[in-house]
């Protein structure tokens, strides 16, 4: 099977597949409000919920992205008073990484002060998708 | 307001390098197995299934495409660039090592298709991380851990 054809092929399918993950990292896909199983508690990350918002990184061991994340996170949260930042080691919570369905690091969940899911970005996002984000929620 | 969970893997003071030097490796491993798919040549797999268990193993910035980054590429980059935990890359090469392993046992077994598919999906892996900056542990760790404790 001297061809060139299975390289032809993996190099279209990942070129497909590296666009479309390109787009879609780090923006911010709106939730819907109806859905229940989007309800967090202080219990479920171990920390009391924001006033106003809550924003819940997921993040492991093999991620390089979720370093700059937690970066940016920490630092538009840390002049809010009434946002909250909390990183949780998705390794060590598997039941809430099955229960709120997160699939790659870094997630990160966007939570009014309900504990409502109102947005979920994955991969690392940019310091205005946070930014209008956080905004959004009341 | 910033308020940090506990203790964690993640949280530890890792070791860290020029994420440059991975992404240059990934390019060289995916014209390595590039070379091996269009050739069927064995070889070629087993020569960079010892690369990817030296970076498995002992770390990335271990391996023989990183010596050649350090010694003849870096010194030409201008401006010093991002860097990187090894464990993210180190857990890619663990992968590729499974998939150039798998390859090797399927060629010598005189399973052609076993080996076309194994370098296939390590090829896809290289030349998105090359190409694309993919980071494969971010994608599929979480998925695997999933699968394996349910």
């Amino acid at each position: 099977m001297k061809s060139l054809l299975p390289i032809a092929l993996v190099l279209i399918a990942s070129t497909a597949y590296g666009i479309w993950y390109q787009r879609t990292r780090g923006r911010v896909v709106v939730k819907d409000r109806k859905d229940k199983a989007g309800q967090i508690t202080a219990r479920m990350i171990g920390a009391e919920l924001g006033p106003r918002v809550t924003v819940v990184q997921f993040s492991s061991a093999f991620c390089t992205p979720c370093r700059a994340t937690r970066a940016l996170l920490s630092d538009v949260t840390a002049g809010m008073d009434d946002v909250k930042y909390v990183e949780i080691d998705a390794e060590e919570q598997l039941e809430l990484v099955r229960t709120l369905d997160i699939r790659s690091t870094p997630t990160t969940l966007f939570v009014d002060r309900n504990g409502q899911e109102v947005g979920r970005a994955m991969g690392a996002p940019k310091r205005a998708q946070v930014l209008t984000a956080i905004s959004a929620i009341r | 307001m910033v308020q940090n969970t506990n203790n964690s893997k993640i949280k530890v003071t890792p070791i860290i390098i020029d994420a440059r030097g991975p992404r240059f490796g990934a390019v060289i491993t995916s014209i390595v197995l590039a070379t091996a798919l269009a050739t069927n040549n064995v070889w070629v797999i087993v020569a960079q299934a010892i690369v990817f268990a030296i970076g498995a193993i002992k770390g990335p910035q271990f391996t023989p495409y990183a010596f050649i980054f350090k010694s003849l590429v870096k010194p030409r980059l201008k401006k010093s660039g991002a860097t990187e935990d090894v464990r993210p890359p180190q857990f890619a090469q663990t992968v590729g090592l499974l998939f150039a392993l798998t390859a090797a046992v399927g060629s010598f077994a005189g399973l052609e298709l076993v080996f076309t598919i194994a370098v296939g999906f390590a090829l896809a892996a290289a030349f998105l991380n090359a190409a694309f900056n993919f980071c494969l542990g971010c994608e599929i760790y979480l998925l695997l851990l999933r699968a394996r404790s349910k």
